[in-house]
């Protein structure tokens, strides 16, 4: 017969301080453990929102970031008319042409600048970007020296706000605009009209890159084999989905960090749990003794300690993830080593992540119980009794 | 005082799979907070090593990932102080397999024999230099990249471009050795630009000067930002030092990720510590009562109790450093990410640093449970029945 998980929930009780004191060292394990992947998570979901499986990125051949890559005008030409590009609401083929560089801006926290995406665009690439949507001011006008800006840019930059200036390339520019694409990464970026940037910084036949949105998945994927089998262009397409997965790369350094130092307290935290249990088993022999006097058997005791250490850990486990749930919605920044500058997002602190909290805990918990809980129930019924 | 000192590690030794257990999750934590600081103490308080501290990295100033005219390179060898300027043009590219992490080595095109010059820490036999020189399709490569690609003398290695549209393939003609950056492989400037043909763009992606003196580092800098100040495009010039940590804050904040780990850390073994103090205390109020009818004071009752705690920490905290720098060599075997963590070493202040917060955490944790053990009465002491 099993003893009564309420036994377990009251010992707990009885002892608060040395509960609380345990179960927040594990709270604080599982919170480490919980920031860093909500910052990955973070990280990962922004440039998943990025992109549409429909749409095809083309870069030239070799090159694996638009910054490094180079098409030109006639490239574009003799792509825009392949078979499968979906026609835009005035009937145009949906392609875009753009233009990558990256800039340096100063800002409060990094006053020695931050690196930042800048993307010469036409309308048409703007209207290819479903999850964009303007939120203040106008866009851009043709022709003009005029930038709008992502929704964290203009949040991390004083100069980079509607009526200000931002000096790059061979001079001023007027920021118009705000933009937000949801969680995207282009709100990370500043986007301009694709003429005047490109000539600003001297590349008006070496672009970056050409965004295609295919009709249907079918038709994206050979889409793909057309470009990238077409001698002439000698370019390389790729779905804009994979294209951003591939960036989640530079999440892994933080991730790694984080997974080692979470074992590492882990390991600690779960012989601090075997402390614990060890003296709760040496403070309780009488009452062990009593239960095997009532009849239950030393297996049903070795699996009552250990649920309690288990019960334990998760009670850190939650605390843990009470502690991380501030962070969540919190905005900050990585490098990214493709684009060469910084993607802003949110940390997310999802169920999933909090639920891989709780199991890690218990995980502690149950490594830092087994030993106390088998000794527990090897206690001889007489000296149990009659201990101290 | 002294002579109590049996006394207290008597009594820390009663319990011993208590003490051990505490000792043991200490000494990880402990060893975990070690390598923390290691790495922080390696990024932001290492000085540059000399052959370091006289280097300069020019760069464009809006970003390192946009190059420059390489025609730079005339104006700034005039300015006073410069010993030698020499371009490096980070190529990027694939070699073999881009998965392999081991495959992700620094490339660089230069100019042999400026690199030479300026890298004058590097040791290379006199007759490879003379080949690296003279060979257009050489390359040179770290020693260490050299023992873990398991590359010999003599050996092809192609690479696949990525930034720059060519494929080249080198002949390897010197393998140097080095204190720092150790992994990296240099080739032929002019065999790249030959390979690039009409492509051939007259851009560099950094310059690196080598100073006469450390002191007119600062001096240089100032003067090339100056000197390019009203140009189409204007430089950023600093010491190769902060050149490299300015990399590394690309990373993110590193800074706050580093110490706000290490605060969580030093708080979770406070938590330990005072935990495992306050069971051991509880248990023991019965001889606190004996101990006063003996004549022992409040004060030195504290202290008993205090120093054990103390004892216990500062053994855990021993034993944390001991394991961490196994841990830094681990480190070391990491991927070339950054030169510092391949040297990553425990110096003397972290050392001392780790000693005394576990000292520290081991006098916070135990003073309460302390404190209230020295003032109980003895008859409610001595009736006690824990």
């Amino acid at each position: 017969m099993a003893i009564p998980v309420t036994y377990n929930l009251r010992n707990l009780v009885v002892r608060r301080t040395t509960t609380i004191m345990t179960a927040l060292g594990i709270g604080l394990t599982v919170a480490v453990l919980l920031a860093i992947l909500a910052l990955v998570g973070g990280l990962r979901s922004s440039l998943q929102a990025s992109g549409n499986p429909l749409q095809v990125l083309v870069l030239r051949k070799g090159s694996n970031a638009e910054l490094s890559s180079a098409v030109t005008p006639a490239n574009f030409q003799d792509m825009k008319f392949k078979s499968g590009i979906a026609r835009s609401s005035s009937g145009q083929p949906m392609a875009s042409l753009e233009m990558v560089s990256v800039i340096n801006l100063a800002s409060v926290d990094a006053p020695q600048g931050i690196n930042v995406t800048l993307r010469g665009i036409s309308p048409l690439g703007i209207e290819m970007r479903d999850s964009l949507k303007l939120i203040a001011g106008r866009w851009f006008q043709a022709g003009r020296r005029e930038v709008v800006v992502g929704e964290s840019i203009q949040k991390r930059f004083p100069a980079a706000r509607i009526g200000q200036h931002l000096h790059f390339g061979r001079g001023d520019w007027d920021v118009v605009g705000i933009m937000s694409a949801g969680t995207g990464a282009t709100n990370s970026e500043i986007f301009g009209d694709l003429n005047q940037v490109s000539s600003d910084f001297q590349r008006p036949d070496a672009l970056s890159s050409v965004l295609l949105r295919a009709t249907d998945p079918v038709a994206a994927k050979a889409l793909i084999n057309d470009i990238a089998g077409d001698q002439r262009l000698n370019l390389d397409a790729m779905s804009e989905l994979d294209y951003y997965q591939a960036q989640t790369n530079s999440g892994i350094v933080i991730e790694y960090l984080g997974i080692f130092v979470s074992i590492i307290m882990g390991v600690g935290s779960s012989f601090a749990a075997m402390n614990t249990m060890y003296a709760a088993v040496a403070r309780r022999a009488q009452e062990i003794g009593t239960l095997r006097v009532l009849g239950f058997s030393r297996g049903s005791i070795l699996f009552s300690f250990f649920v309690e250490s288990i019960l334990l850990a998760a009670l850190g486990g939650i605390v843990g993830c009470l502690l991380v749930l501030p962070l969540n919605g919190v905005t900050t920044g990585i490098g990214n080593f493709v684009t060469f500058s910084e993607i802003d997002f949110n940390f997310r602190v999802t169920p999933q992540i909090m639920a891989l909290g709780v199991v890690f805990a218990m995980v502690l918990g149950a490594l830092g119980g087994l030993f106390p809980a088998s000794s527990a129930s090897r206690k001889e019924i007489l000296t149990a009794l009659r201990g101290v | 005082m002294l002579r109590f000192l049996p006394f207290v590690l008597k009594n820390s030794w009663r319990n011993r799979r208590r003490t051990t257990l505490t000792i043991v999750s200490i000494s990880v934590s402990l060893c975990l907070l070690g390598v923390l600081m290691a790495i922080y103490y390696a990024f932001y308080f290492t000085d540059a090593t000399p052959s370091q501290a006289l280097r300069l990295v020019v760069r464009n100033k809006i970003s390192l990932a946009v190059p420059m005219p390489v025609s730079y390179r005339d104006k700034l060898r005039q300015i006073p102080g410069v010993r030698e300027v020499a371009p490096y043009q980070w190529f990027g590219g694939v070699y073999k397999d881009r998965r392999d992490p081991k495959n992700m080595f620094p490339r660089f095109a230069v100019e042999p024999d400026k690199i030479l010059t300026i890298r004058g820490e590097m040791q290379v036999p006199e007759e490879q230099k003379k080949a690296f020189i003279q060979e257009r399709t050489a390359c040179m490569v770290g020693k260490t990249l050299a023992d873990k690609l398991n590359l010999h003398l003599g050996d092809r290695i192609p690479l696949q471009g990525d930034i720059f549209p060519v494929n080249l393939e080198f002949t390897l003609r010197a393998i140097y050795d080095a204190p720092e950056n150790n992994e990296v492989l240099y080739f032929n400037l002019e065999y790249l630009d030959q390979a690039l043909g009409q492509k051939r763009w007259g851009q560099i992606g950094t310059f690196y000067i080598l100073a006469d003196r450390p002191e007119s580092v600062p001096r240089i800098a100032q003067a090339v930002d100056d000197e390019f100040h009203n140009s189409p495009v204007q430089t950023k010039t600093e010491s190769e030092r902060a050149f490299q940590l300015g990399f590394l804050s690309f990373l993110g904040n590193v800074k706050m990720i580093l110490l706000s780990i290490c605060a969580a850390v030093t708080f979770t073994i406070l938590l330990v510590s005072a935990n495992t103090i306050a069971m051991s205390i509880r248990e023991r109020v019965r001889e606190v009562g004996v101990l006063k009818t003996l004549g022992f004071t409040r004060g030195t009752i504290l202290t008993l109790i205090l120093g054990e705690a103390v004892a216990i920490a500062t053994i855990g905290g021993a034993l944390g450093v001991v394991l961490a720098s196994f841990l830094c060599r681990v480190v070391q075997q990491g991927p070339a990410f950054s030169d510092d963590l391949k040297h990553l070493s425990i110096q003397p202040p972290v050392v001392l640093t780790c000693l005394i917060v576990a000292a520290i955490i081991g006098l916070i944790s135990a003073f309460i449970p302390a404190w209230n053990a020295s003032r109980i009465s003895i008859v409610e002491a001595l009736r006690s029945t824990e």
